[in-house]
């Protein structure tokens, strides 16, 4: 068995190690190489060194949108997960209708980010007109359009990961835990958040990367208007790129520096959650 | 056996995706040869009929900036292809994503061979893919040198349609609100002046019922299809008249004379206007020319291109002047039309010989052929400033016809100084001051700062 693995390896792996090659490794690594040079096209970059990474913290919208950018993780991580986890404890209770439920719940996550943030932007601009308000009057309003636009969204997609955790629950753990004497409160805190701890650590994953590398939903939904107070980090990072003659390579240091975040925080994250799963 | 069935299908479905990989691929590229085969063929035929042998087999790709000149330029293309054979792509940028659109088109394998900048700050970041077009059919029918960007000797770019912008007016309810009781004027003919430019606005807004508008002014969108009306061709006529006290034509920092001037006219289109200030950044281009066009406001800030949005409503010729931007200056009595042109093609040096040879050629044919000329001068309405376009070929419209009138009435025209603005980011931050300062959320400081504190910042970082 070993042996045929090993033999037959490269006709397997082989595939989708050149893709790999050409889609991932190829482009990181002249992405790297560029965050060094001073271009317009990729075609004829100059290398100058580390002055794109120094102009990087002189550039106040960066700064800014790193802090924007954190603030949105961390409410969306919360907001989506925790309604996600609610949703699926009331579709796991046996209730009329619940395929349906989930379906429904299930389906905004199939249409595109650009698309959505286009069809909240007239839903939440239609509302506010009341109030003689837009969305990008302040990035405020922006701020809460997008945690609207991105709960809508993922909570479907996080409730069937939550719900196929939550059915993967040993009955008689419950039903012990019932004998016993426990409240729904106790069975939730011992019981089930311990039980579906894996559950978790990918729904915290996803949500929590998805919300750092947000790009679609915030280009369609403010642009980063008004004067780049609702801009997120890959946005900033885009129109630091394009927007911006002479700043490519600057652009280019950014993107660097932000995978090396983004990479960083999902290690660290994936981590903490682990260590708090139990064995079954 | 049931576990062995299901990984030979899986093996099976792997490998076909690979080989419909690969046969895709190679459908396409027979598709291109049959393509390139089947236009070699008109070649040969076109060829032998009218000598137009030049063409060779060279290909044109135009990356058009114009949106609102699209379906024109396609049409144009395909004539051109028709009639002798080489293939001509039209692609048009979508509005304000030229620059990105070029930055990732221009490094491809099949990059433009003709684009465009938009004067010489543009240029400074093209000059290196730039064709000197000194030798060039088209240079020789250039009026003057005006029209085209120069780098030391040589002509990097040609402009290719001269455009003029103002205020423009919807004659009719201006004609009705003269016929008021107690209007402040009797004919358009009388504003001369911010004074009474602001009167009339500002009665014309008093008594929208009466005139069955929704305001003076079409809405001041912030939206990035119509910031640009603000941020960068209002913004002109306080540059103007301060390179005009100086006597200079750029600087590398901006002092803000007009400021004043400049708050006092964004201040009327603010206030006079068919939406309430704190609804501006979400209003569009087209927000605006709709509101224009269905006649809810008698004034639009904008130029001769926008003829086909306004009129494509119900309003006709007769509806339609132009009046002067005016913002309180000294002796503004005398002062035209903003005309100038941002529009300069380009030719990809980069691009193979006889790509670049086939667009000299298709240039050339635009602007000396019938077919090409009556098409810019009458379907897309440029006024060009080529001599080819003397006998007859004469763009037609009331905006471009009222700023001959202003020129034959002794007026100045304005020029388009804006093109010495020292970066994109400058007209964004400036656009951003602007609308935080219309909805209440900043204060007018903050454009003074952008302006010329951003100004020399942005000179310097663009000129290191």
């Amino acid at each position: 068995m070993e042996k045929s693995i090993k033999k037959y390896f490269p006709i397997f792996a082989l595939p989708t190690l050149i893709a790999f090659t050409i889609g991932f490794i190829i482009p990181f690594a002249l992405g790297v190489y560029l965050s060094f040079c001073k271009f317009t096209t990729i075609n004829d970059a100059k290398f100058v060194g580390i002055v794109n990474y120094q102009k990087i913290f002189t550039d106040p919208t960066f700064i800014h949108a790193l802090w924007y950018t954190t603030l949105f993780t961390i409410v969306s991580v919360i907001t989506i997960n925790v309604l996600a986890f609610t949703i699926a404890m009331l579709l796991t209770k046996g209730i009329r209708g619940t395929n349906i439920f989930r379906t429904v719940f299930f389906m905004p996550n199939l249409i595109g980010g650009i698309v959505l943030g286009y069809i909240w932007q007239l839903i939440l601009n239609g509302i506010l007109l009341y109030f003689e308000r837009t969305l990008t009057f302040s990035a405020t309003y922006g701020f809460w359009g997008l945690i609207i636009l991105m709960n809508w969204q993922q909570i479907g997609y996080m409730m069937i990961i939550y719900i196929a955790g939550i059915q993967n629950i040993p009955t008689d753990l419950i039903e012990a835990a019932k004998i016993d004497g426990a409240t729904n409160g106790q069975i939730l805190r011992k019981v089930t958040i311990p039980m579906v701890m894996p559950s978790i650590t990918i729904c915290s994953f996803l949500t929590l990367t998805n919300s750092f590398k947000l790009f679609d939903q915030n280009l369609a939904l403010t642009a980063g208007a008004p004067s780049n107070n609702s801009q997120m980090l890959a946005l900033n990072i885009f129109d630091t790129f394009y927007g911006r003659t002479g700043w490519e390579g600057v652009g280019q240091a950014k993107a660097v520096v932000f995978f090396i975040m983004v990479a960083l925080i999902a290690v660290i994250q994936l981590g903490v959650t682990r260590k708090k799963e139990v064995q079954q | 056996m049931k576990k062995k069935l299901v990984s030979v299908l899986l093996c099976a479905s792997m490998i076909s995706t690979v080989l419909v990989g690969c046969g895709s691929g190679e459908t396409s590229t027979t598709d291109n040869a049959a393509a390139t085969e089947d236009t070699a063929a008109e070649e040969t035929t076109d060829d032998a009929a009218t000598e137009t042998a030049t063409a060779g087999d060279g290909a044109v790709y135009y990356l058009n900036f114009k949106p609102e000149q699209d379906e024109q330029w396609q049409t144009l293309a395909k004539t051109y292809t028709e009639e002798t054979g080489t293939p001509v792509t039209v692609i048009t940028a979508a509005s304000g994503t030229y620059e990105q659109t070029l930055k990732s088109e221009i490094a491809k394998t099949e990059a433009p061979t003709l684009f465009q900048v938009n004067g010489p700050v543009g240029l400074a970041n093209w000059k290196d893919y730039c064709y000197d077009l000194k030798d060039s059919e088209l240079y020789t029918y250039v009026k003057s040198d005006d029209f085209v960007l120069k780098e030391g000797d040589a002509v990097d770019g040609i402009a290719y349609c001269i455009e003029t912008y103002g205020i423009i007016y919807n004659k009719t309810l201006l004609t009705d609100y003269c016929a008021l009781d107690g209007a402040v004027i009797s004919d358009a003919s009388e504003i001369n002046n911010f004074e009474t430019l602001k009167a009339v606005a500002d009665d014309i807004q008093a008594r929208k019922d009466e005139l069955g508008v929704a305001g003076a002014f079409a809405s001041a969108g912030m939206d990035s299809s119509s910031d640009w009306r603000f941020k960068t061709h209002l913004a002109n006529l306080p540059i103007y008249y301060e390179y005009k006290d100086k006597g200079i034509g750029s600087t590398d920092a901006i002092e803000g004379t007009y400021l004043d001037n400049y708050k006092q006219i964004w201040d009327l289109y603010i206030t006079d206007s068919t939406c309430a200030p704190a609804l501006l950044s979400s209003k569009t281009g087209e927000d605006a020319a709709a509101e224009f066009a269905t006649g809810m406001a008698v004034f639009y800030q904008n130029g001769t291109w926008a003829y086909g949005d306004i009129t494509s409503d119900g309003l006709t010729d007769d509806d339609l002047g132009m009046l002067p931007i005016y913002i309180g200056a000294e002796g503004e009595e005398n002062q035209g039309l903003c005309t100038g042109s941002e529009n300069y093609w380009c030719v990809n040096k980069n691009a193979s010989e006889a790509d670049i040879q086939a667009t000299l050629d298709f240039l050339a044919w635009v602007v000396t052929s019938d077919t090409g000329r009556n098409s810019l001068a009458n379907d897309m309405g440029f006024v060009t400033p080529f001599t080819t376009f003397d006998d007859g070929y004469k763009a037609s419209n009331p905006l471009i016809n009222a700023a001959d009138e202003y020129i034959a009435a002794g007026k100045t025209a304005v020029s388009w100084n804006f093109s010495s603005i020292p970066s994109e980011t400058w007209k964004d931050n400036v656009g951003n001051a602007l609308l935080e300062y219309a909805q209440g959320t900043g204060e007018w400081s903050a454009v003074e700062t952008a302006f010329v504190d951003g100004w020399k910042t942005e000179y310097e970082a663009a000129n290191q």
